[in-house]
């Protein structure tokens, strides 16, 4: 079962996610370095910053696809990275991800996506694993569309099939990777929606990597900005606090590229 | 020509005052079209301090007039003239300032290497591939060790899947091929034994080279073509749409979701229609021995069945069993090694089907010198 609700939190409970002294790249290429932070247990939490700065290296690494040059990952207050094959699948059991292209398997229904981890993990009945599917589909709008192929669907139907999927072990811990990238922008604002009730409904920690800024206002706690050249995080915080009181121009320069663009800030 | 139809071509015209050059460009410049070179001005020119470039005229331009003044900057620059392009319109003056230095850039990525430099990373990435290749067959036979205890959870509609994919789908060009090559075999046999007056042999030839060799070599040929060369095409292209990266997410190893079903159902598919090569080969044999040897199809059965024992129907099998499972990973491997591009799927898919027959090949050549050691 998911967390609490996001009010009873307490600090007591341990981080969902702490990243301790992360280095991450690819083929000895370095990225990022040093990189320090923890997400607390039901936040909405931002991983943002211009293109090429590392988000979706960061974001890979956090999840298990990259393996970090240095540094540590704990999920939900347990040695993650570090940690053996076995234990890493048996704590994946905490994670959902959406991908950029929502990733979802091409040679299944849509059905058949969301029920291909219950069955990995889970002892339930066939039945009952697709009365879950069929639940999960329809809380996402996806009601009819049931024994689709992922082929026969729109793209921001996909989107929302890989977030049914992602949220199908109903985890305490969901990823997305640039969530709007390619949806217009009612579909866009239609997905907030969803994502915001899910955080509100199951206390879902969320970890978003997205240059939207419209989304990362209304939806953000508390952000991270990366940069290319520092390789590292420049801010961190609330975006609403960040736009009032930072002082480095490049971040100064990306939130307010939003504001401009008739946001409410 | 009326005046008013007046094709308008890229213009240069340059004058000379004491020691500067006064270069103006005119006319219509379009990167289809035929555009001066400096090189065609700048061999008469002697003792110049300064060039002075401006424009008069102009009726269009695009990147060839830029390539143009570039040529001359360049020049100018090698010459160690000043050059002056302050008269030009700003829009272009600025492009141009911006493209200063733009064929000097340093390669950010080095592509070309010296000759150790490129044996080294050549042997660099051999040892990673054999890496890759050990440690792949490694987590394949981890995968079978681990499917008794997880028998509930195989992919069962898959396997089923595979293996019409891969068996049933195939029987159409594994039955011409099988034929064609028994037919082959009596054929270059036929006429050797008619001059022995030993044509009831070619029975046993084409039935030996059939059941002990080329049955179970061309079947894994023809698989290794077909269905390798698919398996590494799904999976390598599952690669580059982020489908194995959402399996690893969601904790389901790629292993057991996608190699072992295919695996398997290679595994037990390849025997099958190595026994169904066998029989269509034989048959090809028949029909030959009976056109051009005259020797009636019940005569050329029981010849065959007499040289024919299960130990040769036996290693045959074994040979067919272990083509099919080198298959199997030879495309599953390529598959999920391959890049996440369009190319990176081709590349894939080829490497899939070469190391799947480099694989049978040398499988083949083992298996001959362990039965020949074995006496079978």
């Amino acid at each position: 079962m998911p967390a609490l609700p996001t009010e009873n939190m307490n600090q007591a409970k341990a981080a969902a996610i702490q990243a301790k002294g992360l280095s991450c790249g690819y083929e000895g290429k370095l990225i990022l370095s040093d990189i320090n932070f923890s997400v607390r247990q039901g936040e909405a939490f931002f991983i943002i910053g211009g293109s090429g700065c590392g988000k979706s290296t960061l974001l890979r690494t956090l999840v298990g696809l990259n393996t970090p040059q240095e540094g540590s990952v704990d999920i939900l207050g347990k040695p993650f990275s570090k940690a053996d094959l076995p234990t890493r699948r048996a704590q994946l059991r905490n994670i959902g991800m959406l991908f950029q292209s929502s990733a979802l398997w091409s040679s299944l229904t849509l059905r058949q996506n969301v029920a291909l981890p219950l069955e990995e993990h889970t002892a339930l009945t066939r039945r009952e694993i697709d009365e879950i599917s069929m639940l999960k589909l329809a809380q996402l709008g996806l009601k009819g569309y049931e024994d689709y192929y992922p082929a026969e669907i729109s793209g921001g139907m996909k989107k929302r099939a890989g977030l049914a999927r992602a949220l199908a072990l109903d985890p305490a811990i969901v990823f997305f990777d640039e969530p709007w990238a390619g949806l217009d922008p009612i579909t866009s604002r239609k997905l907030n929606h969803q994502i915001k009730d899910i955080q509100q409904t199951f206390g879902t920690t969320l970890v978003i990597v997205s240059h939207e800024l419209e989304s990362i206002f209304e939806l953000a706690d508390r952000v991270i900005m990366l940069d290319k050249d520092a390789k590292g995080i420049i801010a961190e915080g609330n975006p609403h606090a960040l736009l009032k009181s930072t002082t480095d121009n490049r971040v100064k320069d990306f939130l307010h590229r939003g504001s401009s663009n008739n946001h409410p800030v | 020509m009326p005046a008013t139809s007046k094709i308008l071509l890229a213009e240069v015209s340059i004058e000379t005052t004491n020691k500067s050059l006064e270069v103006c460009v005119s006319g219509i410049w379009h990167i289809a079209s035929k555009k001066p070179s400096w090189s065609q001005y700048s061999t008469s020119l002697k003792d110049i301090d300064l060039v002075f470039i401006k424009t008069s005229g102009l009726e269009a331009w695009d990147s060839s007039l830029l390539l143009f003044l570039i040529e001359i900057k360049t020049w100018c620059k090698i010459h160690k003239i000043a050059c002056t392009t302050s008269a030009l319109p700003t829009r272009m003056y600025d492009l141009l300032e911006n493209l200063e230095g733009v064929y000097d850039s340093e390669i950010a990525k080095p592509r070309g290497e010296n000759f150790l430099a490129t044996v080294g990373i050549a042997t660099q990435q051999a040892w990673f591939n054999l890496k890759g290749i050990l440690g792949f067959i490694g987590e394949a036979c981890l995968g079978l060790a681990r499917l008794p205890s997880r028998l509930g959870k195989f992919r069962w509609r898959d396997w089923i899947h595979q293996m019409q994919a891969c068996g049933v789908m195939s029987l159409p060009i594994v039955s011409l091929i099988s034929f064609l090559v028994g037919l082959t075999l009596a054929y270059q046999a036929a006429v050797e034994l008619r001059q022995f007056g030993a044509d009831i042999f070619i029975a046993d030839i084409v039935g030996l080279s059939v059941v002990r060799e080329m049955g179970p070599m061309m079947a894994a040929i023809i698989l290794a073509g077909r269905t390798g060369a698919s398996f590494a095409a799904t999976i390598g292209n599952m690669r580059a749409n982020e489908e194995i990266d959402a399996l690893e997410v969601l904790g389901i190893s790629a292993i057991d979701f996608l190699v072992i079903p295919r695996l398997l159902a290679l595994g037990l598919m390849m025997p099958l229609l190595t026994l169904y090569a066998n029989c269509v080969g034989i048959l090809g044999g028949m029909v030959v021995a009976g056109g051009i040897l005259q020797i009636p199809p019940s005569a050329y059965w029981i010849e065959t069945q007499s040289s024919i024992d299960l130990t040769d129907l036996g290693t045959g099998l074994l040979k067919a069993t272990t083509f099919g499972l080198l298959i199997g990973l030879s495309g599953c491997m390529r598959g999920l090694q391959s890049e996440r591009s369009a190319e990176g799927v081709g590349k894939a898919t080829t490497s899939a089907v070469v190391t799947a027959i480099l694989l049978i090949i040398i499988a083949d050549s083992l298996f001959a010198i362990l039965f020949h050691a074995l006496g079978i």
